[in-house]
């Protein structure tokens, strides 16, 4: 009763005083919600011991040209491959105006270590993992990779060259600890 | 009529038409009290386990080897899992003590007599899947007092005559609580609270098709009696539900292991039991009244039946008059009752020798003493208050008239 004669009647009261209310409690309400869903949801990212196997060592030593190892980095396979002085020539002489996802071979390596192409093995179409890191698997036309699943193929830069795929095979952060070892993540 | 999309989703689906009877224009006594929150308040509780279940089952381990660690995953490596862990580990108290609130609200205004028998007997179901739910849900962390407690209570059922032993080794899936336990466990404590939904959605069905009672116990005579749900009890829920999820919140950021036992933080060991063992606060007079009786199966009779008496609660109290503040002789006797059942809890708690084990007797008599004895013959030669005309009346008289001005000057 008290709230009907001390509000105001008449033109002035454009918003009534009911409406700002609800907006006020809903508003709240909504920040409440917001406020619980997020420790729900984030407790679905990775959780700190995931996050502590981040990184990997890989010895370089047995691994001749043409040759390549896959290693597990996060749970996904990392294609380390030993580039033969042919296999380097004809990823740097591709024109960029011929690639899909243009990007020179020089910012794909690291300097001075031309011959390691470090990538990450998974296709970038639907996520197969394609073949040709050993020398007597499948490597496509460019003598890369070749994905079995819908027939993309890759160059010995990791560099998408035939679709579906719609981009090159992503480089994972690695650094060298010496000329012989690498360390992935 | 509803325009817009909304509009077209009712005329095929009825659903905002329903809300809006159901929630919305829903006429309710207007004379509710704050004890009338704590069934919104328990239903909000339910949703919080049910949403912190969902994503600690997901870094949840339920085998013997990984279970205790897996916690400790989740408490220490999971994002936000040490307060997730400890919404759902605190949630079940605060879901108990709601519910609890809930069923003695019931029973003080006598919310279980007739039209509201089988809504009753909903709730008493309601609150018998949540005890399985949460006796087995503290077995999940596999600390000593998971395991021992899991070890007794599974041990009653072998004082069933002839069968009892093969139910034991049934209910283990082995021969003792093991791995195959704890994942039966855990499997349960996954399906109970769906179950717990269903039988919650009737239950509101029921309360929906027979009208709330109130305190004053009296029937809604006319629409003067009523209010519509919303916004009246829409805002009142919400403000009860604020003050309570600010306990909820004081016990999960400054007290989260009040209600825990540190035995808990050691993790089961099959070939030692812990010297002091006892069960979470909401069993313990249940756990008194067990071991109230010098006699296995009686003990275990005994214990399962104090829950069980409650079903048959609208048929033991005889009396016409459903509240008790119009009932000057069962009102103290009720509140007798309720301290008998607090003296339970408090014996619960105590190791059973000295003066704890006559106390327990003593509760334990009185609690199905007044079920059994007090209600029945009590209702019969009571002399109750006289009851209000209406519900307006009182609401009237206590509240809205002026100063000075007496009830007889309104009375036509
Ligand atoms: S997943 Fe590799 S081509 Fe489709």
């Amino acid at each position: 009763m008290t709230g009907m004669q001390t509000a105001p009647i008449g033109p002035s009261d454009a918003v009534p005083r009911r409406d700002i209310l609800t907006l006020v409690a809903l508003t709240g309400a909504a920040i409440g919600v917001a406020g619980y869903a997020w420790p729900l949801i984030d407790f679905m990212n990775p959780s700190k011991d995931v996050l502590a196997l981040a990184s990997v060592e890989v010895p370089l030593e047995a691994i001749s040209p043409g040759m390549g190892i896959t290693v597990v980095w996060r749970g996904k396979p990392i294609f380390v491959r030993h580039r033969t002085d042919a296999e380097i020539q004809q990823a740097r002489n591709t024109p960029l105006d011929q690639l899909s996802d243009p990007q020179d071979d020089r910012a794909r390596v690291q300097p001075g270590h031309e011959q390691w192409i470090v990538v990450v093995g998974i296709c970038t179409h639907l996520g197969c993992i394609p073949l040709g890191n050993k020398p007597s698997e499948m490597r496509g036309n460019l003598g890369g990779w070749f994905c079995p699943c819908h027939g993309s193929q890759f160059d010995t830069s990791g560099r998408i060259r035939v679709p579906p795929a719609p981009s090159n095979l992503p480089i994972p952060p690695y650094t060298f600890e010496s000329d012989t070892k690498i360390r992935i993540g | 009529m509803t325009s817009g999309l909304a509009g077209w989703v009712d005329t095929r689906l009825p659903i905002v038409t329903l809300m809006r009877k159901e929630f919305g224009t829903f006429p309710v006594p207007k004379n509710f009290n704050y004890f009338w929150n704590f069934g919104a308040i328990s239903m909000l509780l339910m949703v919080v386990m049910i949403s912190t279940g969902v994503v600690l089952a997901m870094d949840y381990m339920p085998n013997a080897a990984e279970a205790f660690g897996s916690v400790q995953h989740i408490m220490r490596d999971v994002n936000y899992g040490w307060l997730v862990r400890y919404l759902h580990q605190n949630g079940a108290s605060m879901f108990f003590i709601a519910t609890y609130i809930h069923t003695f609200r019931g029973i003080y205004y006598g919310s279980y007599k007739s039209p509201r028998e089988l809504l009753w007997i909903l709730g008493v179901v309601t609150l018998l899947i949540m005890m399985s739910t949460a006796f087995m849900g503290y077995v999940l962390p596999w600390g000593q007092m998971s395991y021992w407690g899991a070890t007794v209570i599974t041990n009653m059922f072998a004082a069933i005559p002839f069968v009892g032993d093969a139910v034991v080794t049934w209910l283990w899936g082995g021969f003792g609580v093991d791995s195959p336990t704890l994942s039966r466990f855990y499997s349960l404590h996954y399906l109970l609270p769906f179950v717990l939904v269903a039988v919650v959605l009737l239950h509101i069905t029921a309360i929906h098709k027979v009208g709330s009672n109130n305190p004053l116990g009296i029937d809604v005579r006319s629409p003067q009696d009523t209010l519509p749900f919303h916004p009246y009890y829409t805002i009142k829920d919400c403000f009860g539900l604020c003050v309570y999820l600010a306990l909820f919140a004081v016990l999960v950021f400054f007290a989260p292991d009040l209600f825990g036992d540190p035995t808990n933080f050691i993790p089961a060991n099959p070939l030692q039991t812990p010297a002091d063992i006892q069960p979470e606060w909401y069993f313990l007079p249940f756990y008194a009244i067990l071991r109230a009786v010098p006699n296995k199966l009686g003990g275990v009779a005994l214990m399962f039946g104090a829950m069980a008496i409650l079903l048959a609660l609208p048929w033991l109290d005889t009396s016409p008059v459903r509240s008790a503040r119009f009932r000057p002789i069962y009102r103290p006797l009720f509140f007798v009752w309720l301290a008998s059942i607090v003296l339970l809890g408090a014996v619960g708690a105590h190791k059973p020798e000295g003066i704890w084990v006559i106390l327990g007797r003593i509760g334990t008599i009185y609690y199905f003493g007044h079920l059994l004895v007090v209600m029945p013959i009590l209702g019969r030669f009571e002399r109750p208050l006289p009851l209000p005309d209406s519900i307006s009346r009182p609401v009237i008289t206590r509240n809205a008239l002026p100063r000075g001005a007496s009830v007889a000057e309104i009375r036509p």
